[in-house]
């Protein structure tokens, strides 16, 4: 079906599944009890992120996964790619369209400049060129261009912007022909609501779409050669291929998904600042990768929500609320927990993140995919010859299940 | 183990009862438009977002307005001594919440940075169903929030934003500013240096490269040139620099005999610290002794700078040491509670929470335009600035700017910072009013009120 295997087949029914549904199933408890207003996560804002961070690290995962080139500035296509979008809001109209299309656009001509000077070197050294193309940008963005980019304060649309295709009754907000991005649907069933906001299911449509191109593209012969280049690029040189327009292909339509990424973060917010550019921003990119499973074709998307999940939900969890959730106990007993669980929790939330780091690339290499599938192989019977499918899975480069 | 004895009749029945409350539950709303305005409280509780740096470079600050923060919704919940709900000119404040609802808050951590700003208020608006954010401690930040909560259609009380831009060009009409603003600062403290420096002096300016030292310099250049100053050169500085030597050695032979350092939290600590270790204050330029400047202070940067602001001029929102009824009472609750003076971030987020609880109270309703038409052109006083208006035209509020000068000290470790700032001159508010349309906040328009929804 439309080009997949049937196992890629289910993986995207699958992906798509979650995303549709998704307002309803981050949502798991009613609103108004104490563990919804702590783990409810179905909020269009967080949703947009996961989905656009999804997007983003399934782009990364092209180029890092299928050829191993890790690209240390991811974060500086998305910064472009956000401020052509809103330029295009202040310049023509808060239709999207033209947004998306220039942030496309013009990410793929920043990744083509980039890429064809840092693909010239590989390994560390490929590495650092573009974490300094990265710090680079963000550093123009910062100060140096703050004419185009309004510097810190951030890039965003006033009321007396050109927007020469603006007529009278068009929505003042980035809209897609009038449907406008912010508005929603709620649904209350008992205790429950249930948001579906426009924007969200936009994000989740690009995604999606994403998500399907990315996995023809690691099935296809183009997918293959730049496995091949990961395996051994010196060997492909030596039997007379040419390996860097495959590479620089790759890095283009990488920088291009972090284009759409940063298009949509702008459709969804009309503002945009450098700081989406930091180098931790780019880090942030590779660890998504690298927590859900290099090379899979899911992992990434499993590693942008995860992080975004402690980002948003986890760094909210404050003293009070975890002595609200241990009142029921003894004094002692409850101070004692609080002040155990306190430093993982709140602002402390990178140290959870640092931990499951560690654990994943300790226990797990091939990512959460890895302990997902070790956890299949358990539970299933044939333990002996799926438990060796799934270390190999580990190192990614086989046709896995779950790639 | 137990038995399950339901009937086939009995599970029909009641699956078909669920069935159909499940199907009648379902309602389609637009954005809870069922109250005419986004996050209408419902119940018997209302939720305000509390939007502080808790990390980076400004956190000081923003952990401090928390403090005052958390003091200001005890008050407003008749816990504590009630602080400046006793002086404060309005009286409709009786400690029972706001509007007989108690007050609830979340906190976000806006890590100084606008992204981070926007998506911790998303979430306060969207999954907290707040009503009104608060708080912050940076222009750029306080700009962005700003504007997102003008098109989600909720209030937004600034809390530490210094930019002329807040007000400005960026002004909204859901976002109020009582903290003062660069040009103040210009206005206030223009004629007291030309009583310590004289009018024929050369400035040089470091400044923070954003919003707000971008305009504060604008004003401090401008009031000073009005003296008779020369402002011999600018240089703009990346926020969060660290290192400021090589900016400051240049200064040595620029000709300049003043310093202006528009740079703010531990980066202002940074430049002030190396510019002493350079012996700047002890050279002699022109003939006159140079001078530093630090236009806008506060007590954690003094706090951090130590012994390097003595001498050193600059202004304040408020300070802990006035005399007044509403300060005293203020500082004694903060002080009750958490041991140490608070801070004018401190306060103005405190008076900010309140004067929002105040403003719905007398619009008998949350509802945002109602608000906004309660706080616009509001007299008040008793919360330490003596006569002040939240003016109508642009949401700035008009207040008396103090102009503090570093001293000594007590050399008690702990009030480093706090008594280390000593009142020079309180500034009457008619000195540093304005037109709001003035050239350096021109630009920028309200809009309508937006109730979301």
């Amino acid at each position: 079906m439309l080009g997949l295997n049937s196992r890629d087949f289910k993986l995207l029914m699958i992906v798509i599944f979650m995303t549709l549904a998704a307002p309803i199933l981050l949502n798991p408890f009613p609103v108004d009890s104490a563990l919804g207003e702590s783990f409810n996560a179905g909020y269009p804002a967080l949703m947009q992120r996961f989905v656009i961070f999804g997007l983003l690290a399934v782009g990364f995962n092209i180029l890092f996964g299928l050829t191993g080139y890790l690209s240390f500035g991811h974060a500086a296509f998305l910064g472009v790619g956000s401020y052509a979008a809103v330029w295009m809001f202040k310049l023509l109209s808060y239709n999207i369209i033209p947004a998306m299309l220039a942030s496309v656009i013009v990410a793929a001509l920043f990744a083509v400049v980039i890429g064809y000077v840092c693909l010239r070197r590989s390994g560390i050294y490929f590495s650092i060129l573009t974490l300094a193309f990265a710090q680079m940008s963000y550093a123009l963005a910062y100060s140096v261009l703050s004419p185009i980019t309004n510097g810190e304060t951030g890039l965003q649309v006033y009321a007396d912007d050109p927007q020469v295709l603006m007529s009278a009754g068009d929505p003042v907000v980035p809209h897609l022909f009038g449907w406008e991005m912010n508005s929603s649907v709620t649904w209350n069933v008992g205790g429950w609501q249930f948001v579906f906001q426009n924007g969200y299911y936009l994000a989740a449509i690009c995604m999606i779409i994403g998500f399907y191109i990315s996995i023809r593209i690691f099935r296809s012969p183009f997918g293959l050669m730049l496995r091949a280049i990961k395996s051994n690029q010196t060997r492909m040189s030596y039997t007379g291929m040419n390996t860097k327009p495959y590479m620089l292909a790759a890095f283009v339509i990488s920088g291009m998904y972090a284009g759409v990424a940063g298009g949509l973060m702008s459709a969804m917010d009309p503002l945009t600042g450098a700081e989406r550019m930091f180098w931790t921003a780019s880090g942030e990119i590779v660890v998504m990768a690298i927590l859900g499973g290099v090379g899979t074709l899911i992992g990434p998307v499993l590693g942008a929500g995860i992080i975004k999940y402690l980002e948003n939900i986890i760094s909210k969890i404050n003293s009070d609320i975890l002595h609200n959730w241990f009142a029921f106990m003894p004094d002692w007993m409850d101070n004692l927990l609080v002040n155990i669980l306190y430093p993982f929790v709140g602002k402390g939330w990178h140290l959870t993140l640092g931990v499951l780091f560690m654990v994943v690339v300790i226990f797990l290499p091939g990512g959460l995919v890895q302990g997902g599938q070790k956890l299949g192989a358990l539970f299933s019977r044939k333990s002996k010859s799926s438990d060796s499918d799934a270390t190999t899975a580990g190192t990614a480069n086989t046709n896995t299940p779950a790639e | 183990m137990t038995k399950t004895t339901y009937s086939r009749r009995r599970v029909l029945k009641t699956g078909a009862v669920a069935g159909t409350a499940g199907l009648m539950m379902p309602t389609y709303l637009r954005a809870a438009a069922h109250e005419g305005f986004t996050n209408a409280p419902t119940g018997d509780t209302v939720t305000i977002g509390f939007n502080v740096p808790q990390t980076g470079p400004y956190a000081e600050e923003g952990l401090d307005e928390l403090r005052a923060q958390e003091l200001a919704v005890q008050h407003l919940n008749g816990e504590g001594d009630g602080g400046m709900l006793n002086t404060f000119s309005q009286k409709n404040l009786d400690g029972t919440g706001i509007l007989g609802k108690k007050v609830q808050f979340v906190t976000g951590d806006t890590q100084t940075k606008s992204d981070v700003a926007r998506a911790s208020a998303q979430s306060m608006i969207q999954k907290d169903g707040c009503i009104m954010i608060n708080g912050g401690s940076s222009s750029g930040v306080a700009v962005a929030v700003q504007g997102l909560c003008q098109d989600a259609g909720v209030i937004f009380m600034a809390g530490l934003t210094h930019s002329n831009d807040t007000t400005g060009k960026d002004r909204k009409a859901n976002g109020f500013r009582h903290f003062f603003n660069g040009y103040m600062s210009g206005a206030a403290l223009a004629p007291v240096l030309q009583t310590a420096y004289g009018s024929d002096r050369r400035a040089y300016h470091l400044t923070a490269d954003y919003t707000w030292g971008w305009t504060q310099q604008e004003s401090i250049a401008a009031a000073t040139e009005a003296l008779g100053w020369e402002t011999t050169q600018n240089v703009l500085t990346p926020v969060g620099a660290g290192d400021f030597s090589s900016y400051i050695a240049p200064i040595l032979n620029s000709g300049a005999d003043v310093l202006v350092l528009n740079h703010y939290g531990g980066d202002m600590v940074n430049s002030l610290t190396q510019a002493v270790q350079f012996g700047l204050k002890d050279k002699q330029v022109n003939g006159k002794n140079f001078e530093i400047v630090v236009p806008l202070y506060s007590e954690l940067m003094a706090k951090g700078a130590g012994a390097n602001i003595e001498g050193v001029y600059g202004s304040m929102n408020w300070n802990w040491q006035l005399e007044d009824e509403g300060t005293k009472a203020f500082v004694k609750s903060f002080g009750e509670k958490y041991g140490f003076p608070p801070s004018n971030a401190a306060h103005t987020c405190y008076v900010q929470t309140l004067l929002y609880a105040d403003a719905v109270t007398r619009a008998g309703s949350f509802n945002p335009c109602a608000v906004v038409e309660a706080l616009e052109d509001f007299e008040f006083s008793g919360m330490g600035n003596g006569d002040v208006l939240y003016r109508g035209a642009d949401h700035q509020c008009f207040k008396d700017v103090l102009v503090m000068q570093g001293v000594a000290g007590s050399g008690n470790a702990n009030m480093v910072g706090y008594d280390t700032l000593s009142l020079v001159e309180l500034t009457p508010r008619a000195q540093v009013e304005y037109e709001p349309d003035h050239p350096m906040f021109a630009g920028g328009s309200l809009g309508e009120c937006n109730p979301g929804a």
